[in-house]
């Protein structure tokens, strides 16, 4: 669990972006990545390994580790530390092996 | 596919080092462009900094970070081109016969791949954490001190949990103090510092006390100590825990304790980001100190590669404020190499730079051996996961060597260690130090991974739309030529 | 300085003697052939260079192949097809001795045509391949796109159709080396790392390779080093021509698994990642160059087969040299001047393993490469020199 300090927490208030996490509502703040939107709804783990469907969650948080893999907006592997929330983006946890999809 | 831009150089990185440059290198009136994998510049250690929450409290972050601000603004209202969220992935020789030799680099925005090509390269691409294998590294809770600091910096976010840090070095004592200043409990602060160490470093003492970090840190670690159980030293460290961290467990004095955990941060130092400057065939070396491959860089910045250049972090592990002066110092070097300046004048600027560089390198000797990693952290037994992207453990790695694969490119065809998409960043000195381990002889002779482009991932899509030649048509669809 | 390391804790010989046949070269065909000794005779070593050596084996596709072989030469259309038929033997065999699985699927194999053009070359190519007198035989079929489409579920709409066999299949070539060198282990064959060979003599009876750590000695040898054979065949009175030739590979991320039916140039592994392949260019020895251009035409020529890849990632690319005699045809031979002594060389290391193992090694174990390799000898050079 994080938790976002005050000054955050009054953006968030004052000038909400809102996701859906998991096909929940989650209000966050212009800027924040989607790693971070996961940390501060209490999800510690975004995806399970493709090799052993071992749970893991964010670990570099400056696009190296390729472990924060999420699906947004139905597009598979995206780094999540790397990507800025935008408003109405769906976010998911990335389970094992991808599809091959269109 | 869009008109491919040509540029004097290009430069891969918007840290202290690469925004210097660019800066330097404009007022030579040189045609510069920066890709910087961020959507805002500032590198990994002045992130935020123009657009982290905590503007209006600065004593959380500290003095140190804040002052990279000027160097983010003064970059940003330059006129130097910058491309934002522009993630490299190849640099290679382009020649034509209608230009000369230049560079052909590929990269991505947003899932669209481009090209450009800039007569000289320089790779300002920092560093990042070393791997800290212990058992259970790869659970959910347990990170880097670095990913924690980035999600303080740039959006205001801390652990809630039971929080515990690990490791050694200044930048765990740093994010310890300004969890502090933000009212973050700490349950253990576990220093990993191999014990006695000091003793044996005091001929380095002094040039360390002449340093710039010596009375800041000094006054940084007594805070911490004064507030924080710090314990050490520390061994058989495991982070224990289902589906996600549950507790931490270690030695410390002879005792076995155990420590309940949501959150566990690790950090025993970091080390330079090499994959693309090794992919372009800069030689590497290993650095016996540092403990980890450097790319190999003359003073100005020059590799054994033509008009490919290094400065910052990526070409040795040398602190924020280096960064800085050895940018402006290659930038220098460059704009002589394209004749703008003469000889004379680049000798007096790099003289002048030397000199801040060697005031900010001061008493780095002292730190460096007092916190190189623990040999149990860099070389683990066992279960302990080594290639965290293909879940290859230590013991596998070791048995592997056993039935005479002697060097890392073997053991990658062997095991897929370093096939994973972190490309080798989280396992390559692990592997190098354990086949060292095993063989008996030196990491630079067991070697390193080889490195290909692209070396971040990009999808198959993207690829498809780069230019084509008739060469390359020619050697892929060959129709009547026999298999 | 270049010092000689010490002989490490980590390799001992097994055999301190002579050695009964020793191969030089610890790739596929090097290890292919090292394995097969091993079942005919006791003491047999493997001499191999570094971690980075050229290694055409790591660039390997993996390919378990006949179609198209052995246009100009039917015999090769023989051998290719007597290795393809050895190779579930070939694949048990080290099952049972490892206990690891080397990844064979013989379903069948496609060539993808990606035009009118393309299609008709594909049939006349086949049909004049088939046609040759003495040349093996074999069902193969031009599925149109819709008979492709059932094999294929996602195939492009840009794909006409594509030539397909029952013969054709493949392996994976990184576990087939891992099997081959803990075969070593198990039957201790002395797998030597780190021993090139400067040079090689011939004394009572005895083969001798100057190696850094010292002299070793077998009395029989065969040159499997790729590449390096031209130098090495010259020690042993052969002229062994071979070039390197760049191919590329781009490897895509794990998926689930979609494709069952391997194409030539397009394959999905059995766990799970994507090989796309394959180019051929006269590059020198620059193996660690990856060309752009090339990887694009690679890539387009992929989503223009199966569309969907296009959002699969590229995890990294492969540059290796394969080993590529001047008419492409393996090179199998015995040194006249030296009996005992055996040259092997090929640039489809995969498919020829079985027969490598199973037929060559034996023949090498008896003194003579029987008559229906004469094809592949080195004298084919001499003769299309005088002409």
């Amino acid at each position: 669990m994080f938790k976002r300090l005050p000054e955050a927490q009054a953006e968030v208030t004052r000038n909400p972006v809102s996701v859906t996490v998991n096909g929940i509502e989650v209000a966050c703040r212009h800027g924040d990545s989607v790693a971070s939107v996961l940390f501060a709804s209490g999800i510690l783990a975004c995806r399970d390994t493709p090799v052993k469907g071992t749970p893991r969650g964010p670990f570099c948080m400056m696009g190296v580790c390729y472990d924060c893999l999420v699906n947004i907006d139905d597009l598979p592997n995206q780094q999540g530390c790397m990507v800025l929330v935008k408003p109405g983006m769906k976010i998911e946890r990335q389970q094992a092996l991808r599809e091959v999809q269109s | 596919m869009s008109k491919v831009a040509h540029y004097d150089v290009a430069i891969v990185g918007a840290g202290p080092a690469g925004m210097a440059a660019a800066i330097s290198l404009k007022t030579f009136g040189i045609n510069v462009v920066v890709l910087d994998e961020n959507v805002s510049a500032g590198g990994q250690i002045y992130r935020g900094v123009t657009t982290s929450p905590l503007s209006s409290k600065p004593q959380i972050l500290g003095d140190d970070y804040w002052s990279g601000k000027k160097l983010v603004k003064e970059f940003l209202e330059s006129s130097v081109e910058r491309i934002a969220g522009a993630t490299v992935w190849a640099v290679s020789q382009h020649t034509s016969e209608s230009e000369q030799s230049s560079f052909e680099i590929g990269y991505s925005v947003n899932a669209q791949a481009h090209i450009m090509h800039a007569k000289h390269v320089l790779l300002a691409t920092g560093a990042h954490e070393r791997p800290f294998p212990i058992p259970g590294w790869t659970l959910p809770g347990v990170m880097t001190a670095g990913a924690a600091q980035t999600l303080l910096k740039s959006t205001a976010m801390v652990p809630s949990g039971r929080l515990v840090l690990a490791g050694s070095g200044p930048l765990l004592y740093l994010i310890a103090w300004q969890y502090l200043n933000a009212g973050v409990k700490i349950e253990a602060f576990l220093d990993t510092t191999p014990k006695g160490r000091i003793p044996q470093l005091l001929p380095y003492a002094f040039d360390f006390m002449r340093s710039p970090y010596f009375l800041k840190g000094l006054k940084l670690v007594r805070e911490v100590k004064a507030h924080v159980n710090v314990i050490t030293p520390i061994s058989d460290m495991v982070a224990n825990g289902q589906e996600k961290l549950e507790s931490v467990t270690f030695k410390s004095a002879s005792k076995q304790q155990s420590i309940e955990a949501d959150h566990l941060l690790l950090h025993q130092g970091v080390i330079p980001n090499i994959n693309l400057a090794q992919a372009i065939g800069v030689t590497l070396d290993w650095n016996d100190l540092l403990k980890c491959w450097v790319p190999m860089s003359d003073p100005l910045g020059n590799t054994n590669v033509e008009r490919i250049h290094m400065a910052g972090d990526a070409a040795g592990i040398a602190g924020a404020w280096a960064a800085e002066s050895r940018g402006q110092l290659v930038a220098t070097e460059i704009a002589y190499q394209l004749g703008k300046l003469s000889l004379d004048q680049r000798d007096s600027s790099v003289t002048a730079y030397r000199k801040v560089y060697a005031r900010a390198t001061r008493g780095r000797e002292f730190f460096d051996r007092l916190f190189q990693p623990a040999k149990a952290f860099r070389r683990p037994t066992g279960n302990t996961v080594v290639c965290r992207c293909e879940e290859i453990t230590a013991q596998q790695v070791r048995e592997t060597v056993k039935i005479g694969c002697t060097g890392p490119n073997q053991m990658k065809s062997y095991l897929r260690c370093g096939m994973g998409p972190c490309q080798g960043r989280f396992c390559a000195v692990t592997v190098t130090e354990l086949i060292a381990d095993e063989r008996g002889v030196s990491e630079s002779e067991v070697g390193h991974y080889r490195l290909r482009f692209p070396t971040k991932p990009l999808t198959l899509g993207e690829l498809a739309t780069l230019p084509q030649t008739d060469a390359s048509i020619n050697a892929v669809v060959r129709l009547k030529k026999p298999v | 300085m270049i010092e000689s390391p010490a002989l490490e804790q980590v390799q001992q010989r097994h055999h301190k003697g002579i050695y009964d046949a020793l191969v030089i070269g610890g790739g596929l065909v090097g290890s292919s052939l090292a394995f097969g000794l091993r079942q005919n005779v006791d003491h047999v070593a493997v001499l191999d260079e570094g971690d980075v050596a050229f290694r055409a084996s790591r660039g390997n596709f993996g390919l378990v192949w006949v179609q198209s072989k052995g246009m100009g030469l039917p015999a090769y259309g023989h051998w290719t097809m007597s290795s393809q038929q050895l190779w579930p033997e070939f694949a048990e065999k080290l099952a049972l001795i490892t206990g690891l699985d080397v990844g064979l699927e013989q379903k069948g194999g496609l060539h993808a045509v990606l035009s009118e053009h393309e299609y008709e070359s594909r049939v006349e190519f086949m049909k004049r391949l088939l046609d040759q007198p003495g040349m093996v035989q074999y069902d193969w079929k031009m599925l149109d796109r819709k008979e492709l489409k059932d094999l294929v579920p996602g195939i492009g709409p840009e794909v006409c159709g594509a030539s397909w066999s029952q013969v054709d299949g493949v392996a994976n070539p990184l576990k087939m080396l891992r099997a081959l060198h803990t075969a070593f282990v198990k039957q201790q064959v002395d797998y030597l790392p780190q021993h090139p060979v400067a040079d090689i003599e011939f004394k009572n009876d005895v083969f001798e390779m100057t190696t850094p750590h010292g002299v070793v000695r077998s009395k029989k040898i065969i040159l499997a080093s790729g590449l390096g054979n031209q130098v090495l065949g010259k020690k042993i009175g052969l002229s062994v021509p071979v070039r390197p030739q760049r191919g590329q590979i781009i490897v895509l991320e794990r998926t689930k698994r979609m494709l069952q039916m391997p194409f030539a140039t397009l394959r999905q592994m059995d766990e799970g990642t994507w090989l796309i392949g394959d180019s051929q260019e006269e590059a020198g020895l620059a193996d660690g160059v990856v060309g752009l251009p090339v990887l694009a035409t690679l890539a387009n020529r992929a989503v223009r087969t199966i569309p969907k890849l296009k959002e699969v990632s590229v995890v990294r690319s492969w540059s290796a040299l394969r080993v590529m005699s001047k008419d492409g045809f393996p090179i199998y031979d015995k040194s006249s001047l030296y009996p005992g002594a055996f040259v092997a060389t090929c640039h489809s290391g995969v498919t020829l393993a079985a027969a490598h193992a199973l037929r060559i090694a034996p023949m090498v174990v008896g003194g003579e490469l029987s008559p229906e390799i004469t094809a592949f000898s080195t004298r084919r050079f001499n003769v299309q020199e005088a002409a």
